[in-house]
């Protein structure tokens, strides 16, 4: 079915498998009073899938939201391919290859599921405003060719009869799936998925997770994710960051996380001192 | 300095009136999130009805105060039957564009109705200097202005009470929250909308009243609207105190501009210096004066 | 039964990215072309050019100016007046300057220095959004009017305020002042519009236009993967004041002669042109002219009636005019809110499908 996705080089020059891709040292972030995210440091290594839990409020969207560059945490740093950075805007993080998907789905509307996805292949696009206007020339060998990549996602996720139907008019576990698209239209180092399965029936969910791990291994993309399945994150993820009230509370392979007390407790509920 | 007391003064009270414009304004977005173009033309259409049924019918003019406001209301109504009740979920822009066409028509519909000649709008409001300012401050003071001011702030208070403490201004501000919860727990939110446009009619119709007795009933009356809406940028479209203060901001650093700053540049900055004070105050603060600090989320 | 897509397959990419990839449509697209390119100069006289077509063709080119920010970025502009003003009193100058300047490159340049005055004027929008960058963007129709009116420079000191066109020539036809012919002006707007709307349908199927509808659609989303805000709102701030500037430009030079500019371009041309652009379409390059078409013909149309048919005195009539405009607005949004185009595109879905109803 993907035979021909060809498997690419991995991203990310210089960082090798397994090594650290980016690295979050004591970030904390808080708005006006109230902290979000408390002194958390964790990291992510190439080619793994690393799942961040934790119960509502616990901060995983903030943190996904300081990693690509939307919040700015108050302190802390954040190292990418070994380069500490502070403050950055969003714009430059896509750039660097951190794509994402959202909890709640951020497509366009108003654009049909192709355009969308095209959109995700924007910054790999340079031909310059003049040949824009003729449509003509090196803009339109641009054009057809990103096209035929937007093209090689859009069988890979199974899409293509939805190509130019506008994504309001899709039901919303299609949307999720555009969504992806899009994100992986950027060819990115790091993907970050906030609640990929939030809404889906039990189908829909084998069919994401089952993209997902395709991306992992054919694509070689890293995958930071944020579900609240259990059953979906232990069966995907090599290692679990557990956060609770902003705090990391466990770190680890998935069957060391389930078996720590922390986090037992903080899911079933044990009053907090 | 006494000048320039003055000036400040009579800058206070001018944006006490645009506050009056901008309050209607409020009313509306509030209620219903329609950016509401057609409240200067309102405030016109209220002054032209209220001095056409005293000239046409010769009542006194309480008589045709209650009439026009019954006319207002009667407006509201109409309004929600034929405009919004079928616009109901269309996004923001298209209902602005609709109060546009309103805007339009109730321009047409009054200058056809009580024709387009200047009026003169008189009902006893107290005019000239007022001597005690005079006498013991050496200050020069309109007396309507001062009336203006005081019926505006009679008006704030009304509205605030109505808002805080009656069922209605509860329903009110509810359907201000969230229109989908509000349906439902049973609020109804036709009645709650002609409830809102009469009130801001009602607004308007004060409003129109006191411009009118200033400057005579004419089309220009409906320019104030456009004077109105800096204040709504710098105190915020759903800001009733906000209204106030960025009222008094925008009179005030308008008639200080023109006099001090106008000689400069060849004069008549007031047209557009408003919405340069308002910008480069939003530039600054983008919530506006007392809008929450803004944190987006995805 | 003439409308029928099926048989016609795509076998490359281009030919699915085409401008009208049925072919019907681009038949239809090209015989009107040849009409109004060729039959149409012909028939023209001065009544028809200086009521009906010229005014059509120029507000088209600004109503599809403001599209392009409005419709595919979602930045409101009350603003389309003053940005004219700049288009024409720039051609003013440019022609009074440098009178040896071709009309063809009078008019670009006007476009391309309200394109810069429509960036500066753009600024805002990256810290204020919504309503409250429309009313900011009146900050610029109220200053620019004023600048015009009050600066003696800008109108090269002449006692009444007003601009006139000198004659320009353009292939030894004269193009502007009095003694141009009807079917050379014409032309040369037609030329124009004509041009700039294959350019503007080819920037908005683009990056820049996809990273428009973005912004416009879900702005952080759009920033997180990759869009810069600020240089895609500028961007579309400065190509749709450029068109903007382009249609005050031909307004002033070809079209008027002659303008004041508190009355030429009022507060009042600024929501004409958005009128044009939400009754015709957000988003929807034949939008624009559908709009503009109905808000041309509809006054004359309206004039017509009760002045000429009905008998109704002239200043009667003007009132009941803006009522009728007021309602009939009313009426098209409640009927189609997404405008002409969208009416357009049901129709050709109904025709494709036809005699089924689904």
């Amino acid at each position: 079915m993907n035979a021909h996705v060809q498997p690419q080089p991995v991203p990310g020059s210089g960082i090798a498998r397994g090594d650290v891709l980016l690295q979050v040292d004591n970030v904390s972030l808080s708005f006006g009073g109230v902290k979000a995210i408390t002194n958390i440091s964790f990291d992510i290594r190439k080619g793994e899938i690393r799942a961040i839990i934790g119960p509502n409020g616990a901060g995983k969207t903030s943190m996904l939201n300081v990693i690509n560059g939307f919040y700015h945490p108050q302190e802390g740093t954040i190292t990418w391919r070994g380069e500490k950075r502070r403050k950055m805007k969003p714009y430059e993080a896509a750039s660097q290859g951190i794509a994402r998907t959202f909890q709640n789905v951020a497509l366009f509307r108003g654009m049909t599921t192709l355009d969308n996805i095209m959109t995700g292949r924007g910054l790999k696009m340079k031909k310059s405003f003049f040949w824009q206007c003729l449509h003509w020339g090196p803009a339109l060998t641009e054009e057809i060719e990103h096209r035929r990549r937007v093209e090689e996602i859009i069988d890979f996720l199974e899409i293509q009869a939805i190509r130019k139907t506008p994504v309001g008019r899709l039901p919303y576990g299609l949307q999720k799936r555009v969504e992806l698209a899009r994100a992986l239209a950027m060819e990115p180092d790091l993907l970050l998925l906030d609640e990929p399965m939030a809404g889906m029936n039990l189908e829909e969910k084998e069919d994401m997770s089952r993209f997902i791990l395709d991306v992992n291994q054919q694509f070689g993309t890293t995958i930071a994710l944020i579900e609240h399945d259990m059953g979906v994150v232990m069966d995907l993820s090599d290692r679990v960051v557990v956060l609770d009230y902003g705090r990391k509370i466990a770190d680890g392979p998935p069957e060391e996380v389930q078996a720590n007390q922390d986090v037992i407790d903080a899911y079933l509920g044990v009053p907090h001192g | 300095m006494t000048f320039f007391i003055e000036t400040v003064l009579s800058g206070l009270m001018a944006g006490v009136m645009y506050s009056l414009v901008a309050l209607g304004f409020v009313l509306i977005f509030k209620a219903s999130g329609i950016f509401n173009f057609a409240q200067g033309v309102m405030c016109l259409f209220a002054a032209l009805t209220f001095v056409g049924i005293m000239e046409k019918t010769g009542v006194p003019w309480p008589v045709s105060f209650v009439l026009t406001v019954g006319v207002m209301v009667a407006l509201a109504w109409v309004i929600e039957r034929f405009v919004l009740s079928h616009l109901v979920n269309q996004e923001p822009i298209i209902l602005f564009m609709a109060t546009i066409g309103l805007a339009y028509f109730l321009e047409g519909f009054g200058d056809l109705l009580w024709g387009s000649d200047v009026k003169v709008l008189n009902i006893g409001l107290p005019s000239g200097a007022s001597d005690w300012m005079l006498d013991s401050f050496d200050i020069y003071v309109e007396k309507l202005e001062v009336v203006a001011a005081v019926t505006a702030a009679l008006l704030v208070t009304v509205l605030a009470v109505f808002f805080q403490k009656t069922r209605v201004g509860r329903a009110l501000r509810a359907v201000a929250d969230d229109h989908q919860a509000a349906l439902s727990v049973g609020i109804s939110l036709r009645s709650i909308w002609v409830i809102v446009w009469s009130v801001a009619g009602i607004v308007a119709l004060v409003a129109g009243i006191m411009w009118g007795s200033k400057s005579g009933v004419q089309f220009s009356l409906s320019l104030i609207a456009l004077k109105a809406l800096p204040v709504l940028i710098l105190g915020g479209f759903t800001s009733i105190p906000g209204a106030i203060v960025g009222g008094l901001i925008i009179g005030v650093g308008e008639k200080v501009a023109e006099i001090y700053v106008g000689p400069m540049v060849g004069g008549a900055i007031e047209n557009w210096f408003a919405y340069m004070l308002a910008l480069a105050f939003l530039l600054v603060r983008p919530q506006g004066l007392f809008g929450e600090r803004i944190i987006e989320r995805v | 039964m003439l409308y029928r897509e099926a048989g016609q397959f795509k076998t490359t990419y281009a030919a699915d990215q085409a401008i009208f990839p049925i072919a019907q449509d681009k038949w239809v697209v090209i015989a009107f072309a040849a009409i109004a390119f060729i039959a149409v100069p012909f028939l023209v006289n001065d009544y028809w050019t200086n009521a009906v077509f010229l005014p059509l063709l120029i507000y088209g080119l600004a109503a599809l100016g403001l599209n392009i920010l409005v419709g595919y970025c979602g930045q409101i502009s009350l603003g389309t007046g003053g940005f004219m003003a700049v288009g024409a009193f720039a051609s003013y100058k440019l022609m009074t300057s440098f009178p040896e300047l071709n009309i063809v490159f009078v008019v670009l340049l006007s476009g391309g220095i309200t394109a810069l005055v429509g960036v500066m004027f753009g600024l805002p929008s990256l810290r204020i959004k919504g309503f409250y960058l429309a009313v900011a963007t009146l900050a610029a129709q109220f200053f620019l009017i004023w600048l015009f009116n009050k600066v003696g420079w800008f109108y090269n000191y002449s006692a009444t305020g007003q601009i006139s066109a000198p004659d320009r020539a353009i292939f030894g036809l004269t193009v502007t002042g009095p003694t141009a012919l009807p079917w050379v002006k014409y032309l040369f707007c037609l030329g124009f519009l004509a041009f700039f709307a294959l350019v503007a349908k080819n920037v908005v199927r683009g990056r820049i236009g996809r990273n428009w509808m973005a912004i416009r659609d879900m702005d952080i989303a759009a920033e997180l993967i990759g869009v810069r805000p600020l240089q895609t709102k500028l961007s579309a701030f400065a190509f749709s004041s450029f068109y903007v500037g382009m249609a005050g430009s031909l307004l002033f030079a070809v079209y008027l002669g002659a303008v004041e500019v508190t009355e030429a371009f009022s507060i009042n041309v600024s929501f004409l042109v958005l009128f044009m652009v939400i009754i015709g379409g957000l988003g929807s390059i034949l939008g624009s002219f559908l709009g503009a078409t109905f808000l041309v013909l509809m006054p004359i149309m309206l004039k017509n009636a009760m002045v000429d048919g009905m008998g109704l005195l002239p200043v009667f009539a003007k009132h009941v005019e803006i009522m009728l405009m007021g309602l009939l607005i009313i009426f098209f949004l409640i009927v189609e809110p997404h405008g002409l185009a969208r009416l357009w595109q049901i129709t050709k879905e109904k025709l494709r499908l036809w005699p089924f109803p689904y």
